[in-house]
């Protein structure tokens, strides 16, 4: 029997749809994007879990992937207003777990990431909720990594075994929700119903051991994906002479590596425009220790884990205009913040005394009145004084940089290109 | 007492096997689990995944004796602080925990429909109301000498304060077994439809849809069996007026029951009874058995056209968002209480994928009153867009605690004069998903036109801190999310830190704006109504009280993030190089 046409608007666009359809597989035939995580085509009925499709439908707000066209209906999905929910949505996902892509093994096939790249999520406006996760190593043949699982649900619906059993189901409820895993069941899988299951998640939650870093850089889902296409600058040089007073800029690296210092000098030639433009003040470049002139931009690398790093900041508050945070440690405390899960107390006995390398018997916790004293956990910079801009990478890209800084300090409009902006 | 129906699938039974195994020996027990797993055919993960959903389910020993005590923001008011310590002291139980013997398990719990009369508690699901710590030391010395738990709960009273004069009231009248089942006899299902119908009766649960449409839509979908499902889960913190009703009519129930059944062509009828008011079982089935003995239930009754009807009681096991009503019939299905996408209505797609009819116990006991009275007595009173009458479940400070059922139509501060509340400031209407309103506002009239209200009206004078109403109703949501949707799940967690800022006094203007931003994102991107309601507390309050807020805020605005406090960070290290 032949299925009845509907006729619907997308975007304004008339489109005819066969009845029963979604409103994602009908935008995506008609070369509509409608982002989405939770929806896999033969989850029959679509789960809705994750939101990040919502779109407007005949003037409501609904996961397109659970809405069915009808006659007449008008959808709605791009909007300035929609595209900043979808982008909340996926901002959620970061704040709730814990992501830290430079160590995660599915990095460059992640849907997640490839999201937060498409809806350009450069920090998440959300605090970072850091709650800890088991990393659970139990099952035969997969770890469950729960610090990175955003609950969409699709292995609790798609991995069974062969008698039907569910492998995963959720467990608790509110914000203590997880996906539990039965090792008895996943004993049960075969091998490609376990690869199916690592292929499933749409993160990196779900590893097979031995295979979890199967596809080489290069040929990852998202090693071509362009997203922001390439947009002429105007030069620096071309801008009106009473811009060109020379601006003061101050740089500090925190609880970081100084890696997004050598980011910053990778700008080549333009380092010799640069000079023209601007004037150091303190800063590891300069080695001048404190401030001696009010500086325009304060230019942050890392976050905050002791004493000392909360005294700097406060003072570039105080000296700088406009303070911008570069790199993951400074906006939300990056590769440091891994202790943020362990009692200071733990981390210190670890690194003291129960380290293999260390032969003193007794614990010896350095502290002296000349030492900055280490704070109970990594403090994003936003956390301690207000950050006015945030620039997101490990580290981020020198174009990118210097892109923020030159808008900040001339007000030059700039585009980010998608190889200064992807970090996997 | 029939606990199922014959054609019902096992998985239908998994709360109730749950509620036996914890019954046996105080909690579920990895046995337990194994072997219900096995006898259903699912895994012991996803058998898991449905106990823990559910938070009267202990899967440790929670004590011989289970003491749940009501954290709602009415107790919290009420001393719920000393109460609490008071169990302590005298169980040896912390709370959140068993003491040592595992005589006694300590746990709080969301609202158990006693707001006309907190402290309260529940003890082995018994009701212990206007607790005192004096009197907290006798229960458990009483407990201690073996005295049974049921000799020593005390009776639930109804508090009923209020009635329209005599042909205006319409659910709290004298009760007389069978009246409304009379008509029965002489009319058709299509007949008893359209009196529905024309009364206007729209549903008491807080939605207010049609219940006459809702019967019709049902009824037209074909299928062997239709389900009547009474939505029993009175879970809106502040609400207590379907306790009322089931305590005092149960048999009111039963006939709205049937004359639904009816009307759709229904074969079964399931109660679905929050564990909270596991109390009043005794109450309903006696209800029930008595409509069998009358000839109205189990057996062809005496309607005009065939009918034979049915009904049994389901148990739930706490969890607030069973009741939203596709969450009921996923919990009645025996999985984990999350609601279901809206692809087909209940009414179409319900219990087991049957046409159904959830309605509220109120909703049912209004339709049975209607059969009654006729549709002309109801449908005279209250306003255009609601008719008839509604029960609202006064608590808070006032001093006539209690249930009041008013003509819609009347003013707020009508309702405030009968409930005499001498200093009313901060009104929430319909419990935290609803909305705040002021005492400026109480020119405003209990109607559709104006203010629809579930049943809850909870008052708060002056003395009371917004913030603190805030904190309450936030973790609540945050307690009570299915844990589906990410808006939701993380949404109402950060909410939760959110506040706590602001509650050591270091929130900032932009917090207020982004919390504004981030409520609205909430209620446009969550996949059911408890995550699109759940920012409503915070978003009223702000609209209503701007100048609480205020006062709230760090007004030195340095650009020092206050919240960030170095002493505090530096304590852990400070201990570790001490030690």
């Amino acid at each position: 029997m032949e299925k009845k046409l509907v006729h619907l608007t997308i975007d304004g666009r008339p489109i005819v749809a066969e009845e029963g359809q979604n409103v994602v597989e009908v935008a995506k035939a008609n070369g509509i994007f409608i982002p989405s995580l939770c929806y896999y085509p033969h989850i029959d009925p679509p789960l809705g879990s994750c939101r990040v499709c919502t779109v407007m439908a005949n003037g409501r707000s609904a996961a397109a992937c659970t809405t069915l066209v009808k006659e007449g209906m008008d959808v709605v999905v791009n909007t300035d207003e929609l595209q900043d929910w979808r982008k909340a949505v996926v901002e959620m996902m970061y704040a709730e777990g814990n992501h830290f892509c430079p160590s995660c093994e599915k990095s460059g096939d992640c849907d997640l990431q490839g999201l937060g790249y498409n809806l350009g999520v450069t920090v998440s406006r959300f605090p970072h909720l850091f709650v800890d996760h088991v990393v659970d190593y139990n099952p035969q043949r997969m770890v469950i990594e729960h610090n990175r699982c955003i609950r969409c649900r699709r292995c609790v619906e798609e991995v069974l075994t062969d008698e039907g059993q569910r492998v995963f189901s959720f467990q608790n409820r509110g914000n203590t929700t997880e996906v539990g895993i039965d090792y008895e069941q996943e004993a049960k899988l075969t091998h490609e119903q376990a690869m199916q299951a690592m292929h499933v998640c749409p993160v990196g939650a779900i590893l097979v051991r031995g295979k979890s870093l199967a596809r080489p850089r290069g040929d990852r889902k998202y090693d071509h994906d362009t997203v922001v296409s390439e947009v002429p600058l105007p030069k620096i040089t071309a801008l009106k002479p009473h811009l060109r007073r020379k601006k003061i800029v101050a740089t500090t690296s925190l609880a970081g590596c100084f890696g997004c210092h050598m980011s910053m000098l990778d700008i080549d030639l333009d380092l010799v425009e640069l000079i023209d433009l601007v004037e150091f003040n303190k800063s590891p470049l300069t080695d001048i220790k404190k401030f001696t002139k009010r500086a325009d931009v304060g230019i942050i690398e890392g976050g905050c884990c002791n004493s000392d790093n909360v005294e700097v900041l406060k003072a570039f508050r105080e000296n700088c205009d406009v303070l911008i945070a570069i790199g993951e440690c400074s906006i939300w405390g990056g590769l440091p913040a891994m202790r943020n899960f362990v009692p200071l107390k733990e981390c210190l006995v670890e690194a003291y005394s129960s380290a293999t390398n260390n032969t003193e018997s007794k614990l010896v916790i350095p502290h002296h009145p000349d030492l900055p004293e280490i704070l109970d956990r990594v403090y994003a910079c936003n956390e301690v004084v207000k950050i006015d801009h945030f620039v997101p990478g490990c580290p981020p890209d020198a174009g990118h940089i210097w892109k923020t800084v030159k808008n900040v300090l001339f007000g030059e409009k700039y585009a980010i290109t998608h190889s200064e902006f992807k970090y996997d | 007492m029939k606990t199922h129906f014959p054609d019902e699938p096992l998985r239908s039974h998994t709360l109730d096997m749950l509620w036996q195994a914890q019954d046996e020996k105080g909690y579920i027990a990895n046995e337990d689990i194994a072997r219900i797993a096995s006898q259903l055919q699912i895994s012991e993960v996803e058998l898991e995944g449905v106990a823990s959903f559910y938070h009267f389910f202990h899967r440790k020993p929670a004590g011989k004796y289970r003491i749940y005590i009501n954290n709602s923001i009415l107790a919290e008011f009420k001393d719920y602080r000393d109460i609490v310590r008071a169990f302590e002291k005298a169980t040896g139980a912390p709370l959140g925990g068993t003491d040592p013997t595992g005589t006694f398990g300590l746990y709080d719990t969301p609202c158990i429909g006693m707001c006309d009369q907190e402290p309260s508690a529940l003890i082995n699901f018994y009701p212990f109301t206007n607790l005192s710590p004096a009197k907290v030391d006798q229960i458990i010395d009483s407990l201690r000498s073996g005295v049974g738990v049921e000799f020593l709960a005390n009776a639930v009273e109804d508090n009923i304060r209020y009635t329209p004069e005599r042909e205006k009231t319409i659910l709290l009248r004298e009760f007389v077994p069978g009246k409304a089942l009379q008509a029965l006899t002489r009319w058709t299902p299509g007949e008893v439809l359209s009196e529905i119908k024309e009364s206007g009766l729209a549903g008491r649960g807080g939605a207010f849809f049609p219940t006459g449409v809702k019967w019709e839509l049902c009824s037209k979908f074909e299928s062997d069996c239709r389900y009547i499902v009474c939505n029993a889960d009175e879970g809106e913190p502040g609400t207590f007026k379907d306790r009322v009703l089931l305590n005092r009519l149960p048999g009111l129930l039963i006939e709205g029951m049937i004359v639904a059944g009816y009307a759709v062509g229904a074969c079964r009828g399931i109660i679905y009874l929050r564990a909270e008011y596991r109390w009043l079982l005794p109450k309903i089935h006696a209800a029930i058995e008595m409509y069998e003995h009358l000839g109205w239930l189990g057996a062809d009754t005496t309607a005009k056209e065939p009918f034979r009807f049915d009904i049994r009681v389901q148990i739930g096991a706490g969890s607030y968002v069973c009741g939203e009503e596709t969450a009921l019939l996923e919990s009645m299905e025996g999985k984990r209480g999350e609601p279901r996408t809206k692809t087909f209505f209940p009414v179409e797609k319900g219990y087991l994928g049957r046409p159904t009819v959830i309605n509220n116990v109120e909703t049912l006991c209004a339709a049975a009153r209607i059969m009654e009275l006729g549709h002309e007595r109801f449908s005279s009173l209250g306003t255009p867009v609601t008719r008839g009458t509604k029960l609202i479940s006064v608590g808070g400070d006032c001093n006539r605690p209690g249930i009041y059922e008013l003509e819609w139509g009347m003013t707020v501060a009508e309702l405030l004069e009968l409930c005499d509340a001498p200093d009313p400031y901060f009104i929430q209407v319909s419990g935290p998903s609803g909305q705040c309103i002021s005492a400026w506002d109480s020119h405003r009239r209990f109607a559709g036109e104006d203010l629809l209200c579930g049943g809850a009206l909870m008052i708060f004078d002056s003395t009371r801190d917004i913030l603190q109403i805030i904190r309450n109703f936030t973790a609540f949501f945050k307690h009570e999310s299915c844990g589906m949707c990410t808006p939701c799940r993380a949404g109402n967690f950060i909410f939760s830190r959110k506040l706590d800022k602001m509650a050591r006094g270091l929130g900032s203007l932009q917090d207020i704006t982004e919390m504004q931003q981030w409520g609205q994102i909430m209620k446009r991107t969550t996949r059911c109504g408890l995550g699109m309601t759940a920012p409503n507390p915070l978003l009223y309050a702000l609209e209503r009280f701007p100048e609480y807020f205020e006062q709230k805020l760090d007004s030195t605005r340095t650009g020092f993030n206050r919240s960030f406090d170095l002493e505090s960070a530096l304590e852990d290290y400070r201990e570790a190089v001490q030690s």
